[in-house]
């Protein structure tokens, strides 16, 4: 499944953030989206996987294929790990959740409240249900987040394995996964900043 | 959907999960009306109907600023609504959700409750079913209170005013058909105004709770 933008703009809060965004994601690959903070991934990554339109452009291959991970979990703390990860599986249609657990070592919490966990492991466990999606492309905003370095280690060997089955990864992050893929840096496709010299239109 | 359900139940039941919280508001009302009209039966079973609904009614109330918010602020609604389920179907599930830890043991609660108000004898089943009719339209029209409130910081104000006045044919339909009930009298008439009521808020408030948390979640 390859996503395909051509010329999207975006918009936060009604002030446009990007415009003229274009890419090509095709399966097996995985695009980094670098950027200043605030220059506008998350709004970017939140508009790909449907959560609000884009301001106009196209996104093309994006319907139903598409798991997106946010900066918080959904996790609930009153359920355990493994009914955590099992809610999800079913809302998918996923048949289990032992590679899920496996991929992120979190055998050995399956019966933890999820809300005793740290916020690594919780993190974990935010990232092992895109494995219980079973969903090609993967959009992941700030995926790394509080992990240790053996998580980081673990969440790219799950990436690679995920792109060496046809999957592709979306993935906005600031440190260096060692993924074989390209960077999309978003900075130069910033929106103009309307121009100031009719500021006082509106009282003339 | 349905693991949807057996969560949002299973969270209810859970600590802090606010199951009984509506039942014990009921209690309380119900309770203390006695204290502050007097104990008078003959007054008290004049006004056991139309207390026993607006308790129900309030007590329903209690738990809707939580329906969506927890789902929201933990981000499960964004990955909801990017899961292969229909919005309009996570709404109802809510709604059923709720009204199942909500409205259903304060329709199993309300006769056990009449008792303490002196409601006459032929009134009970007029309660019971009208409760029954009526509660599940207060569940789906406060899932659509909480939908247009999700993102607001301390939103149950403005839940609440909004809520409050949508609920008004439900309690008068409701309290009307528990009355005629009390009173020996015919009975159908509300009844069917409260049926097609909820049947109206049940087949047509739930596109209408997924348009506006589609927008809210942007």
């Amino acid at each position: 499944m390859t996503l395909t933008v051509s010329d999207l703009a975006i918009a936060r809060g009604g002030v446009p953030v990007l415009e003229g965004v274009g890419f090509e994601l095709q399966p097996g690959k995985a695009l980094i989206v670098r950027g200043p903070n605030g220059v506008g991934k998350t709004t970017l990554l939140r508009t790909l996987a449907g959560l609000q339109p884009p301001l106009w452009g196209t996104i093309t291959g994006g319907d139903e294929t598409i798991a997106y991970a946010g900066h918080s979990d959904g996790i609930k703390p009153t359920l355990s790990v493994s009914e955590n990860l099992k809610f999800w599986a079913s809302v998918f249609g996923a048949k289990g959740i032992d590679a899920a657990l496996q991929a992120f070592a979190l055998t050995d919490l399956v019966e933890r409240h999820a809300g005793n966990l740290s916020a690594g492991q919780k993190r974990r466990l935010g990232l092992s249900r895109l494995l219980v999606t079973e969903r090609p492309i993967w959009v992941l905003d700030e995926p790394t987040v509080s992990l240790d370095v053996s998580a980081v280690q673990m969440f790219a060997d799950t990436v690679r394995s995920h792109l060496s089955t046809g999957g592709s990864a979306l993935i906005a992050t600031h440190i260096d996964l060692g993924l074989d893929g390209d960077v999309l840096d978003v900075g130069p496709y910033k929106a103009k900043p309307k121009s100031l010299d009719d500021f006082d239109e509106g009282f003339l | 959907m349905i693991a949807l359900l057996l969560r949002d139940l299973k969270l209810a039941l859970r600590a802090g999960g606010g199951f009984g919280l509506g039942l014990a508001f009921f209690l309380i009302v119900t309770v203390m009306v006695p204290f502050s009209v007097g104990p008078e039966s003959t007054l008290l079973s004049t006004i056991a109907p139309g207390v026993l609904w607006l308790g129900a009614l309030l007590a329903c109330l209690l738990s809707l600023d939580r329906l969506l918010a927890l789902d929201w602020e933990d981000g499960s609604l964004d990955l909801l609504a990017t899961a292969p389920l229909p919005l309009e179907a996570v709404v109802t599930i809510k709604a059923l959700a709720h009204w199942i830890t909500t409205g259903l043991p304060l329709v199993l609660a309300a006769p056990i409750l009449g008792v303490l108000l002196n409601l006459s004898p032929s009134g009970y089943a007029a309660l019971v079913t009208s409760l029954l009719l009526g509660t599940p339209a207060l569940s789906v029209i406060g899932t659509f209170g909480a939908a247009l409130t999700v993102g607001l910081k301390r939103g149950g104000l403005l839940l609440s005013l909004l809520v409050l006045p949508l609920y008004v044919p439900t309690l008068i339909f409701g309290s009307e058909a528990a009355r005629r009930g009390a009173l020996g009298m015919d009975i159908s008439t509300p009844l069917l105004m409260l049926a097609g009521i909820t049947a109206a808020c049940v087949a047509l408030l739930p596109f209408a709770s997924a348009a506006v948390l589609r927008v809210n979640l942007r």
